[in-house]
Formats: structure tokens, C-alpha cells, sequence
């Protein structure tokens, strides 16, 4: 017998039971779905916040004292402007430098007020990250040496104080003081949950008065390359642990943090999808007891196909071929819904979904080998039915 | 396969020796044939006769190669089924045997031109010969303009009809059927019967029919009487037309 005439007849198997069918294939759709879906999720997550740390600048160091890790907790800094003078010496090129020192302070224009996270940053900040401006200008050497009462201000802070007017050259009061705004950010979004746009920057040393320390939170650098990177953060941190032997200083660039949070990332996917490979699988358990049904539902027509001369592969294909039908098709209608599914996902919600090649290529594979896994064993049963005693079934 | 000894049409449609089936019924062996010999020639017209439970039915799945003796020799067509394996006596009963069944066994959802063709199918012969020659076997049962439609569509007789040319379709050299009149009142037996004498007058098929009715019996030209696994009566009331020169000597 052929494949095509086997194809045949297990079409119309399935089409005469068409509602049976129907039910079969929805818990392989359902699976199929699942795994797409998730993994698109998942993915586009992933994708996101790579796009996230990408967009803070090309080539960045940042240099913070203590022990960077996972649940280790963070270390009072001890580093001051000194030692970012000293790290401008090791680095060589002073304008690849830049500092941090952040506090959360109310700013008010007139009655409106908000909450913002005030950074104290100098001249150099602009050439390591990608902070594009939409109005004025960034503070200059000269407001950082002279302590200026200046600031740029983030997109939403501009926004919410305000609203439409160009705020460039207006006064706001950051703690009490009075600052003078000299330019405004583009929306950049956030990264790790800081809402960048929510910063107000002022020079490093006006912002060490106000908030009364003299202690920075971090220092940048920007490599000129990506080869550049690993020397140069070798170098920085061997520099600072040789000015400072009792502590400890770490330098985490971009790479380290795309590589973390990639693999997190990664494995919640894949945990996911294995959530739904399970419901995939338990949609395999369900075609193989429909298929033992089926066999046993129809044990006469068997009986009658062997006295007519089928062979016992022939049966057994018959069987097979309606079961691998069943998750196939339920596999193809599981892409369609789970691609449709992510991309409603993508459009209703926040969440970003990416659907991914590979995670179609294996939802389908996993559904027809499913179908042939969970098929033998119905298959060979039928296959081997003694024909005398199938014929006389009733 | 079995095609090299038809030549001269020596070699008979069967030929059993000391024929013995047992099942084993939880433990309690059950002698349904006991040592049976029997030769059918090509082109016979016989009759196979007994009350239920004497081992007719059995006799009728041996010689349809559905079953395997547990003693004996079977030879059909010539060939020693014990030499075959599944797979070849699945073929042996493809190219050798039609089936008629009492209870007709069609595929219900299935047009009768399709079920006609079933055989056909698992010899690999191509779809449009099969409908050829399913058209055919369907019109020479008189059935040629019921090509479409499905067996739930149709009466008794006629289902039995479309059972008939299934087991044409497919030039067997012996027609089995197993009670072919029991599902049908006595037009449409009459009927079936006329289909199965004309069968085996104008091609020389073989026809073996398992009955309990003795007017059904009575029309065919060789009356086996079976009884407590065991050829009980064997008579002659006419001499097949196509073939037996002899073939008696029971």
C-alpha cells in the first residue's frame, strides 16, 4: 500500500470522526501554542532589555566600589573627585571619564513638584553614554569648576513641571535651591527600572553641596573599542585596588551585563517553554488513548481489511499515519494561534514578543513526533489483531 | 504467487490433510477440528453444512488462510500455508480469495465504489484501474448506478451485492462465504445465490459457502456435512462444469 493511499484513508478517518478529531488536536493545539507564545514572550523580554543596556552608550565601564554580584549588598562608596583625577590619569584620555553621585530630591517649579533622582555628572558624561539632547545645551567644564546652579533636565521631569513651555533658561528649585535650566534630555526610557527620564542632572560639585557629601557613587569610562574594553578595565580596577588595599572595587561593562541577564533570561525562557512542552506532552497522552479508542472502535473494520488481504504494516501505517495527522495538523493550527497569539500580546500589552524560527521549527517537531511516539502503540495493536477475532467483534 | 501452478489446473483450490484446530480456552484445550482431509478443485461449487459448534466456521477461517491450523497440512492453491509468513498469507488471501460475509462487513461511510476497490488497494494497484475495475465488479452485480453511494444507503441485498463484487475485484480463484443468505429474506438470498451460481458457471471461480439452510445448500453441487470438528457426509449432487475430472474418492 502507498503513503499516499494511507494519507488518504486516514484523512478520511479523521474527517468522518470530525468532532473527536477536533477535541484530539486541541490539546496538541493548546501545547503548541503554549510554547510559541512563551517562547516569543520570553524572547522579546530578553530582546528588550538587551536594547535597554545597548542604548546607554557603546564601549562603558562602570567602575563602583564594593563586590558587584548577585545579593551581594552594596558598598558605601569611599571614592571622591580625587580619585576620579586619578582614574582620568589611568585612563589617559580625560574625556572618556565621567561621574555619579545620585540622590533623590524634590524639584518644584511654582506649585508643581516632583520627585526626582538628582545625578551629579560633569562635561565628559555625553561622550560615554547616548544621552541625546532635545533642547539648549549640556553643562560645560566651566559649570562643573565653578559650581553652577545648573541643570538638565530628563524628559518626564521637564514634562510634569512644565508641560508645554520650553523650559530652557526657567528656574526650578531642586532642595530649596535655585537652579537655572540650561537644557532637556530626549526620552530615553529606562534601563534595569531607573527611570532615566526621571533624572535631573547638575555638575558633579553643585550636586555634592546640595546633598552635603563629598563621596561620588561611580565612575565611567568609555573604551574606544570593544577590544579596548577588557585592558582598560583590568587597568582601572588594578589602579584603584593599588591606591586603596583594604577595599574592593569591580568594573562591570555592558558585555557582563548582557551576558547575566541573558542567560536569566534565557533560562526563565526555557523553563517556560518546558512548562509547555509538558502540556504538549499530556496533548500526546490524549491522541494516544483517542487512537487506542479508535482502534478498539473499530476492530471489525480491521478484521475486514486483513481478510482482504492488508498486511500487518499496512494496518499499523493506517494507524500511525492518522495519528501523526492529528498532531500535525493540530501542530500547524497551534503556529498559526501562537503567532497570532504573541503578536495580540505584543499589541495589547507592554510585554514584547519576538517569535523566533526555532521555536516553530521545534513546537512542530516535537507535535509530529509526538504523534508518532504516542501513535506506535495504538498502531502495532492494530497491526497485530488477530484477523478471525476482529472480524467477529462487535 | 500461485500463479505457476494454475497451469494446468492441476494443483486444487485446497487441499487439507488430517486438519486440526485447538484453542485454548483458559487452560481447557477445545478441539474445533479433529483431522480433517478434504480437497476442493478449482471451479467446485460446495457447500459446507453443520450445526453451530461444529467446527464449520473454523473450517471456513482455516481454508480463508484468516487462521492457521495447530496439526496438518493446508495446501491452497497448491501452497503449503505453514511455509508462509503473515505478510505472505495476508497476499495469498489478496490474490487468491474473495470474502462474502453474512453480515456483508462494508466500510458504512464509504462509497460502494470505494469498498469495491478495498482489495485492490493493498495489492498497489493504481486509483484510477481501481475504480475502473471496481465499476465493473459493481456493475456485474447489477449494481451500476449505486457507484456512490454509501452501504448506509442501501438495503440488505444490495449491500451484500456490493460485498460480492468486493470479492470479484479482485479475479480470486475461490469465492468464501460465510452464511451469505443468513441477513436476507428470501428475494434477496435468491438473488445472492443466482450471483454466486452465475459467478462460478461463467468464470470457473471456485465457490465455498458455509450455510445452515438447507435450500441454500441444496444449489450448490457438492454438500460437505461437518460435525463435531469432523467431515461427517460428503456428497456429489452434480459435477462442477468447469473442472473435476475426478476428485471424489472421499
Amino acid at each position: 500500500m502507498r503513503t499516499a493511499e494511507a494519507l488518504r484513508m486516514a484523512l478520511e478517518a479523521l474527517r468522518v470522526n470530525r468532532l473527536r478529531s477536533t477535541l484530539t488536536m486541541l490539546g496538541v493545539i493548546i501545547g503548541v501554542l503554549a510554547v510559541v507564545i512563551l517562547v516569543a514572550i520570553g524572547t522579546g523580554a530578553k530582546n528588550a532589555v538587551e536594547s535597554e543596556i545597548a542604548g546607554l552608550g557603546s564601549n562603558i565601564i562602570l567602575v563602583v566600589p564594593g563586590q558587584v554580584g548577585l545579593g551581594a549588598a552594596p558598598t558605601q562608596s569611599r571614592l571622591d573627585l580625587s580619585d576620579v583625577a586619578y582614574v582620568r590619569r589611568v585612563v589617559g584620555d580625560p574625556s572618556k571619564v565621567t561621574v555619579a553621585v545620585n540622590s533623590g530630591e524634590p524639584v518644584r517649579v511654582g506649585r508643581a513638584e516632583v520627585f526626582a533622582t538628582l545625578t551629579g555628572t560633569d562635561e565628559n558624561m555625553p561622550n560615554i553614554f547616548d544621552r541625546p539632547l532635545r533642547r539648549g545645551r549640556y553643562m560645560s567644564a566651566t559649570d562643573v569648576d565653578t559650581r553652577r546652579r545648573v541643570a538638565v533636565l530628563g524628559s518626564e521631569v521637564a514634562a510634569k513641571l512644565f508641560g508645554d513651555v520650553d523650559p530652557v533658561g526657567r528656574q526650578v528649585t531642586i532642595s530649596g535651591v535655585r537652579f537655572r535650566v540650561i537644557g532637556v534630555y530626549e526620552t530615553v526610557g529606562s534601563t534595569f527600572g531607573v527611570a532615566r527620564d526621571q533624572e535631573v542632572h547638575v555638575p558633579v560639585t553643585t550636586a555634592q553641596r546640595l546633598i552635603g557629601l563629598l563621596r561620588i557613587n561611580g565612575i565611567a569610562v568609555g573604551a574606544t573599542g570593544p577590544d579596548e574594553i577588557e585592558p582598560l578595565q583590568r587597568k582601572v580596577v588594578a589602579a584603584l585596588d593599588a591606591r586603596y588595599p583594604d577595599e574592593k572595587f569591580s568594573a562591570v561593562t555592558q558585555t557582563q551585563l548582557l551576558g547575566t541577564i541573558g542567560t536569566v533570561l534565557s533560562m526563565l525562557t526555557g523553563v517556560l517553554a518546558a512548562i509547555a512542552g509538558i502540556s504538549l506532552l499530556v496533548g500526546g497522552v490524549g491522541v494516544s488513548n483517542i487512537m487506542l479508542v479508535s482502534v478498539r472502535e473499530r476492530t471489525k473494520e480491521i478484521g475486514l481489511r486483513k481478510a482482504l488481504g492488508a498486511r500487518q504494516r499496512d494496518v499499523l501505517w493506517q494507524f500511525l499515519i492518522e495519528a501523526v495527522l492529528l498532531t500535525t495538523i493540530g501542530g500547524a493550527i497551534g503556529i498559526v494561534a501562537g503567532v497570532g497569539g504573541a503578536l495580540l500580546v505584543q499589541a495589547v500589552s507592554p510585554v514584547p514578543a519576538a517569535i523566533t524560527w526555532w521555536s516553530i521549527v521545534l513546537a512542530f517537531g516535537v507535535s509530529v513526533g509526538v504523534g508518532v511516539f504516542f501513535g506506535v502503540a495504538p498502531a502495532r495493536r492494530a497491526g497485530r489483531l488477530d484477523p478471525v477475532v476482529a472480524l467477529r467483534a462487535e | 504467487m500461485t500463479r505457476e501452478t494454475h497451469e494446468g489446473g492441476a494443483a486444487p483450490a485446497f487441499e487439507a490433510i488430517g486438519l486440526t484446530r485447538s484453542y485454548d480456552l483458559e487452560g481447557v484445550s477445545v478441539d474445533a477440528l479433529r483431522g480433517v482431509d478434504l480437497r476442493i478443485d478449482q471451479g467446485e461449487f460446495v457447500a459446507i453444512l453443520g450445526p453451530s459448534g461444529s467446527g464449520k466456521s473454523t473450517l471456513m477461517h482455516l481454508l480463508g488462510c484468516l487462521d492457521r491450523p495447530t496439526s496438518g497440512v493446508l495446501r491452497v492453491g497448491g501452497v503449503d500455508v505453514a511455509t508462509l509468513d503473515d505478510t505472505r498469507l495476508a497476499e495469498l488471501r489478496n490474490e487468491t480469495i474473495g470474502f462474502v460475509f453474512q453480515s456483508f462487513h462494508l466500510l458504512a461511510r464509504t462509497p460502494a465504489l470505494d469498498n469495491v476497490a478495498l482489495p485492490l488497494v493493498y495489492r498497489g494497484v493504481a486509483r484510477s484501474e481501481r475504480r475502473a475495475r471496481a465499476q465493473k465488479a459493481l456493475e456485474a452485480v447489477g449494481l451500476g448506478h449505486r457507484l456512490g453511494h454509501r452501504p448506509s444507503q442501501m438495503s440488505g441485498g444490495e449491500q451484500q451485492r456490493v460485498a460480492i463484487a468486493r470479492a470479484l475485484v479482485g479475479d480470486p480463484k475461490v469465492v468464501l462465504a460465510d452464511e451469505p443468505t443468513g441477513n436476507l429474506d428470501t428475494r434477496n438470498g435468491d438473488e445472492v445465490m443466482a450471483l454466486l451460481e452465475g459467478l462460478n458457471a461463467d468464470s470457473g471461480v471456485a465457490v465455498v459457502l458455509v450455510t445452515h439452510e438447507p435450500d441454500v445448500a441444496a444449489r450448490a453441487h457438492r454438500q460437505i456435512h461437518v460435525r463435531d470438528g469432523l467431515i461427517e457426509r460428503d456428497t456429489r449432487t452434480r459435477t462442477a462444469p468447469a473442472a473435476a475430472s475426478e476428485g471424489d474418492g472421499k
